[in-house]
């Protein structure tokens, strides 16, 4: 218990400790734009395949379920707020995670092991500002875009689906899903949402590798943690999230 | 004013289970190559990160150019390490760029010079190791001994005052050895830096280091020049420099009575 609220207030100290890097780090913005071609651009396409998957798979379930109501028209409403509110960040989210994350969590941990951190600090540069600080904004950054992305291809999965093969009104599907999505509740807290797992996962990824032990076995576990800590990170956080959203 | 560009006082240094250093006394004259030698977990490397300042000692003190570095904030940190170049046992190149960049790292993060400058400069620094024609080179490709030349040239890009070096010979093999050997003598003397230089390897150090402080036990068990380590007569010095199995450093880490332990075994 005392070794979780230590590592809490190592990871809060971190996270003052980026914030108050930040300036420095956007001095030279080349490097934040190259951790988000790493952490965004390169999970592009883990984020694209799944979410046009997700949203084939979530149309073809839609349409069976209300076609026994008598409503198949409404496959498009269902789909777009099913994934715009809740598997457009959360599922990107998770694949973050498992992509992104434990990448930085991997290269920081080793960057610490080669002693690299410490060739910088001994030049008189901040790993914060220099490392950590930049990947930590190309988080944050990257995870909103893919969530939208995500939502984007997930709801032309499910139009392919749902209009080509089986059959539902062309028109229906587009103009049920114009009337009942909303722009500030439903896509804007989709935005926040991300945002708020873009901070955790990436927090989460960089503490573990800046505080994981100097080894194979310690990189290796302090990985395995990253995705654990931050699937958990999510989950919990969606449903306090949701909640506030839902009642305030 | 004093000569000496480094010293360190009382310094007194541990962890949560044991003390490393108890009261060390060093001082490091400008100018001079000296060298920090004693056995493997004697806390030579530590001492370096204490001078570094990487880490605050228990008790005591380390002077850097006249101040206290464990009293300095961030920023008189900073300033301090400027003067200081520092090599990694296994060199601690940075694995995403190449030899050209790593060498360019700390010339770009603390210079405006124009790009053309820091072209020369870098290749001037990796000519002054022999390894102008590696610059295009990733840190993967290099051989031990030329990682440790890349670091040595990264070390001493902004011409520093101090040089330290933390253990330069491990690894290597007696061609690179010698290499690295002459390179640090004659780095020192042509900037006029300080080079401290924490080794367990005798003869290499014996060979162009002015003066050698023995760690054993956590305090200077001897100090002196090569010439002097090399005759005296102290168990210590006399079992490490001519590497004697047994002495006052035992072969055998303490254990039980080695019969009782065999015959009290149970299967």
């Amino acid at each position: 218990m005392i070794d979780r609220l230590w590592r809490l207030g190592s990871g809060m100290r971190l996270f003052m400790l980026i914030i108050v890097s930040s300036g420095e780090s956007f001095r030279r913005l080349h490097l934040t734009i190259r951790e988000i071609y790493f952490t965004g651009v390169l999970s592009m396409q883990i984020i694209l395949v799944s979410g046009f998957f997700v949203g084939m798979v979530l149309a073809l379930q839609m349409f069976y379920v209300l076609r026994q109501f008598g409503s198949p028209d409404y496959t498009g409403v269902v789909l777009a707020l099913s994934i715009i509110r809740e598997l457009g960040p959360v599922v990107t989210a998770l694949l973050f995670a498992g992509r992104a994350g434990t990448a930085i969590t991997a290269e920081i941990g080793l960057m610490k092991a080669n002693e690299e951190l410490s060739a910088m600090e001994m030049m008189a540069v901040s790993p914060i500002a220099r490392v950590v600080a930049p990947r930590f904004w190309a988080g944050v950054i990257s995870m909103p875009i893919l969530a939208v992305m995500f939502s984007m291809v997930g709801i032309l999965g499910g139009y392919l689906v749902a209009v080509p093969m089986l059959g539902v009104d062309d028109g229906a599907f587009w103009s049920q899903m114009q009337a009942q999505v909303d722009f500030r509740f439903d896509i804007l807290n989709s935005v926040i949402k991300s945002l708020v797992f873009g901070v955790a996962c990436t927090m989460i990824a960089l503490f573990e590798g800046f505080d994981a032990p100097p080894t194979a076995e310690g990189v290796s576990y302090a990985t395995t943690r990253t995705v654990v800590t931050s699937s958990l990170a999510i989950l919990g956080l969606d449903f306090i999230l949701t909640s506030l959203m839902l009642t305030v | 004013m004093t000569n000496n560009i480094v010293e360190i006082d009382n310094l007194s240094f541990g962890y949560k289970t044991r003390m490393l250093h108890k009261g060390i006394n060093m001082s490091f004259p400008r100018g001079k190559v000296v060298a920090i030698m004693g056995g493997s977990g004697s806390g030579k490397t530590t001492l370096l990160r204490l001078i570094g300042g990487q880490l605050r000692p228990t008790k005591g003190e380390v002077r850097v150019t006249g101040k206290v570095v464990h009293q300095q904030n961030r920023s008189g940190l900073y300033d301090l390490r400027r003067k200081m170049g520092m090599l990694f046992q296994r060199g601690a190149l940075f694995s995403d760029l190449c030899v050209f960049d790593n060498v360019a790292f700390p010339i770009r993060e603390h210079t405006d010079l124009p790009l053309s400058m820091i072209h020369d400069l870098v290749l001037m620094k990796l000519n002054a190791v022999g390894l102008r024609g590696a610059h295009k080179m990733m840190p993967a490709e290099l051989s031990g001994g030329m990682a440790r030349r890349v670091a040595l040239a990264r070390a001493v890009a902004l011409d520093p005052d101090i040089i330290m070096y933390d253990e330069p010979f491990a690894g290597l093999d007696p061609i690179s050895m010698s290499v690295i050997c002459d390179l640090i003598r004659t780095l020192n003397d042509t900037l006029g830096a300080t080079s401290i230089i924490v080794t367990h390897d005798v003869e290499e150090t014996f060979s162009f280091a002015d003066y050698v402080y023995f760690v054993a036990n956590g305090v200077v068990a001897a100090e002196g020049t090569p010439d002097d380590l090399r005759n005296s007569d102290l168990p210590f010095v006399h079992q490490f420099v001519h590497g004697e199995k047994d002495g006052p450093v035992p072969f055998h880490y303490p254990a039980p009575d080695y019969r009782a332990e065999l015959m009290g075994y149970k299967a």
